[in-house]
This record gives structure tokens, sequence and C-alpha cells, in this order.
């Protein structure tokens, strides 16, 4: 393999300053004593981030956010395994349809689908569910899991589990045993590109979220709309450690690079 | 019907069953919050509407009619296009040159910047939005240069919304461009060497069109998910700026006019489809021509 060279090292370090820029920028706003959105120079205060604590609708809003992506993550990865399964290994009527289907919510807008939602949910007189929230996550979080499955999946070396079978094991045990460990690492990346994206996710929340439901973006997108203190710079501040600290978790627990791009 | 089990008839064809039914329901999930929804959404959008009384009973094209004539929601749908067409056009111009660097350098630094890189997919959107504000802003440092530089402001400008994107936008593009570049056999490069090819000639005849399919699923990825964008163009294009998904918004929770939020949701969406569908047709076509 050759090396890079000084201008490929170059244009690294000046994605790596786009791409951080703007979370550092939020950290150090944070920590400002005055009451304006300003980069502090002399004192650095932690007064906002008391005030995010002793905001109530923040963390009602982040205990709502967590919980959510958690079950619609979990879900999505229970029902999207045998779909995934049925799609790559199977021929059968309206599969290609299916599989249209179970990929629509990446073509379909969010903004669309939430407002259909709201409509639908209108309707059935059942707005602002947290249940039918899930579900909705669960819907749109789905082609992500079938992504990774699927590709999992598809360099699956099947000879395996030929031999499983031909050594007397049943299909339960074929799947459980051989089938299931081999694709772990699309089933967990999967399930979590599905966290990250239903805890991320606005546009269909913004819609379909009552007060109660509130999710953390939703939450936070209405704060920054309405208001211009440094409180916004501390909850953002907060959401970026929270997610630094769960990144170093996984990596010691799994390893990152395997989650992120399904690599060794 | 022991003695019949034991007959050695042939075993029905059963094999694939679990399966498939195992995926009946997500099928059903998806028919309840997915088509019905649409559905009931395409039929609000011919729905009358009066700012005083509410929906009307009764069908008319009268959204539609407004939306496609109105040269405010034209401007909206233009703007939205080519937004999102230049955020894919950097996407590709950065995302892919950075995957390939990652994926040529030594063990612990590609790690590291690999997941420096995909790190901010992990932080929530409305953060994301909010610190290109802050850099953006009169106050902030880049908004300054801009500003010293005679460019005027950045923030609420088509400019803020795009690099906002990029930032959202580049791990979609860089992790499928990564995937194709770890398939790639290191053998094949080296044969080219070999074979007196120089560095640009193996990057460009032997590399990229292998890492091909991965630039244009990132791309398909990457423009569907910027035209549909929400957060950053309300938190960087401001009030006035507008682009299709702030106006539906709008519409539905300001406006409070359902019937004309639906329909432009309808032609965004059918805008959306085409454009998915006329894509997925190219990357098909690529795929049959890199496989000779």
């Amino acid at each position: 393999m050759q090396k890079n060279g000084l201008l490929a090292l170059a244009f690294n370090l000046l994605v790596v300053s786009f791409v951080l820029a703007p979370l550092a920028i939020v950290c150090l706003v944070a920590f400002t004593p005055g009451s304006t959105l300003s980069i502090p120079t002399s004192d650095f205060s932690l007064r906002w981030f008391k005030a995010v604590f002793a905001h109530a609708d923040f963390m009602q809003a982040f205990r709502n956010s967590l919980w959510l992506a958690f079950c619609s993550a979990t879900i999505a990865s229970i029902l999207a395994v045998p779909a995934a399964i049925a799609i790559t290994r199977y021929r059968f009527p309206g599969r290609d349809a299916l599989n249209g289907l179970f990929l629509s919510p990446l073509m379909i807008p969010h903004l669309v689908l939430g407002v259909a939602l709201l409509r639908f949910f209108a309707l059935m007189g059942t707005t602002g569910s947290f249940g039918w929230l899930v579900l909705a996550h669960v819907v749109v979080i789905t082609p992500y899991v079938m992504r990774l499955v699927i590709g999992a999946l598809v360099g699956f070396d099947r000879s395996v589990e030929h031999a499983a079978q031909s050594l007397g094991a049943s299909r339960a045990t074929v799947f459980c045993k051989v089938t299931l460990p081999m694709i772990l690492p699309g089933v967990s990346g999967g399930w979590l590109l599905a966290f990250i994206n239903s805890f991320d996710e606005l546009t269909m929340s913004v819609f379909i979220t009552a007060p109660s439901t509130v999710t953390l973006p939703v939450r936070m997108y209405m704060y920054a709309t309405e208001s211009i203190d440094p409180m916004m710079a501390a909850v953002s501040a907060l959401v970026i450690a929270l997610t630094a600290v769960t990144m170093l978790v996984l990596d010691r627990v799994y390893g990152l690079d395997r989650v992120l791009v399904g690599q060794k | 019907m022991s003695t019949l089990a034991a007959a050695p008839t042939p075993k029905p064809r059963t094999e694939g069953l679990p399966a498939i039914l195992g995926s009946l329901p997500l099928t059903l999930l998806f028919l309840t919050l997915v088509l019905t929804p649409l559905g009931l959404t395409l039929l609000l959008s011919f729905a009358q509407f009066d700012y005083n009384t509410g929906i009307q009973p009764g069908h008319t094209l009268e959204q539609y009619l407004t939306v496609l004539t109105d040269s405010y929601f034209l401007e909206i749908f233009w703007r939205t296009f080519w937004i999102s067409g230049l955020t894919t056009l950097v996407c590709v111009l950065v995302g892919a040159p950075e995957a390939y660097v990652l994926s040529r350098m030594g063990k612990p630094w590609r790690t590291i910047f690999l997941l420096v890189v995909l790190s901010p997919l992990l932080v929530s959107l409305v953060v994301r939005a909010f610190g290109w504000s802050l850099l953006l802003g009169p106050n902030g440092p880049l908004g300054r240069a801009a500003e010293a530089l005679g460019l005027g402001s950045l923030l609420y400008t088509p400019t803020a919304i795009i690099i906002g994107l990029v930032h959202v936008m580049l791990p979609f593009m860089v992790i499928p461009v990564w995937t194709s570049l770890q398939k790639l056999d290191p053998a094949v490069e080296q044969a080219a060497y070999s074979l007196n090819a120089s560095r640009m000639q193996t990057l460009w005849r032997v590399i990229l069109p292998q890492t091909m399919p991965g630039i244009l699923s990132g791309s398909l990825i990457v423009f569907g998910l910027s035209a549909s964008s929400f957060a950053i163009p309300a938190l960087l294009g401001g009030r006035r700026l507008k682009m299709v998904a702030t106006i539906v918004y709008d519409e539905f929770l300001n406006e409070l006019n359902w019937p004309l939020g639906a329909a432009i949701a309808m032609l965004l969406l059918v805008a959306n489809l085409a454009i998915m569908l006329s894509y997925n047709r190219v990357v098909e076509r690529s795929y049959r021509r890199s496989l000779g």
C-alpha cells in the first residue's frame, strides 16, 4: 500500500476541522458567564449547565428520547431480520414490491411521513400516543437496519449453514448458532444506526409529538427558534458529551469502527 | 398417519416459508403507517379549505393550482432542488477523496480519523445546526471573516444551508465509499502498478470504477435526505429563506391550511420519487457496465 502524500494529509486535516468546528464552538459557548451567545475569553462559568438541569422540560424530553430510541431500534431490528432473510434468500411473488416498501422511508421525505401521520393519528384519535410514536420511528429507521442486515446476508457463505444442516442441526439451531452470529455485526450495526437515527429524528417527530411525548430534538428545536440564550449551547454541549461517552463505551464493548462501517 | 409419514414422500418446498411469514409483521406495519397515511394525505390535498370554517366537504384541484401557478411556491421548489443537488456534489467531492485518504492511512490513525469523520452522525441534528448558526452568525468567526472579506452576512443564506447540509450528509457519503474501498482487492491495485500504470491512472481506471457503486448509493441517500431536510433550512435559512420542508411546516402548524400543506407535501413526494427512481436506474446501469 502506498502512503498518503502531504496534500492528502492536508485535505484530511481540513475535513476533520470542518467536521469538528460546529461541535467545538458549541462546547466553548456553553461555558460563557454572560447571557449572550458569545465565546468566553477570560472567565468560564457553569451557570448555564445548572440552568439546564433545573429545566424540567429539557429533562423530560431527554428521558422520552432515550426510551423512544431504545424501543424503536429494538423492535425494528427484531422485525427486520426475518424480512431481510426472506428478501435476500428467497424468490416469492411480491418480493420486489416488499423490498421497495421496506426501503421506501428513504425515498419518502420524513416531512411527508410526518404530515401524513399527523393526519392519520388525528383521524384515528390517537394524537400524541407514545406507542404510535414508537411505531412511526420503527418505520423510519427500518431501512437502515435492512441495509446493514442485507449487506451481511449478501456476503454470507451458505456452505457453513449446509455443513451444520448435514451434521443434523435443526433449522432453529442453524439460525441461532450459525446464521445469527455470522450476521450479528450487521444486526447490531443496524440497531445502533437505528438508535441514532431515532434519537436524532426531528422532522417527523415535530409533527406527531404531543407536549407529554416531546423528544429532545423537538424540544431543542423549539427552544432554538424561540430564544437566544446560552442555555441552548449548554444543552447541546451535554448532548455532545453524552454522545462521546456512549461512543467510548461502545468502542470498548464492541468496536466503534465495526459498528459504523461493519469492518473488523 | 404414521405409516404415511414413514413413506418416502418428497419433502414439500417450505424452506423459505418461515422467513417469508416472518416478514409479515413488518409488512403490516408499513401498510398501516406508510401507505394508509399517504393515501389519506393524498385525499386531504384535494379537499376544499376555508380560513374561517376549516376543511370543507367536496373535492377540488384548487390547492395544486395555487402551488403550481404561484411564483412564491415555484421558487421554493426550485431552491430546494438546486440546494440538494449542490450538497450532493460537494459531498461526493469531499466524501469520496476523504474515504480514499482514510483507507490509505496507517493502523491507529485510520481508525481514529474515520471515527472523527463519522462521529457527527451520532450527534443530534439540532446541535449541529445550532453550532453552524454560531459559527456563521454575525458574532461567529466565519461570519466575521465573510463580513471582512466583503461577502456580506453568511447566516440565513443558501451558502449557510449548503454548509450545514454537507456537514450533516458527509458521513452518509463516506460510509458507502469506505465500504466499497474495503472490498477492493489490494492485489488489483498492485497489478495496475506492476503494469506501469501511473498513480492517477490507477486511481481513475482501477479504483474509481470499483468505488462507483458506493459513490452512487451515497449520493442517493444524500440527495434524498437533503431535499427533505427540515432542521438545517429552518435554523440556518431563517424566516425568509424557505425550503419545501419549512413551508409545509408553516402550512400545517402555523397557517393551519392542511389541504394546501398536503398538496405541497404530495408534490415533494412525487418529485423525490421521480428523482430517486431515475437515479436507481443509473446505479443499476453503472453496476452492469462495471461488471462488463
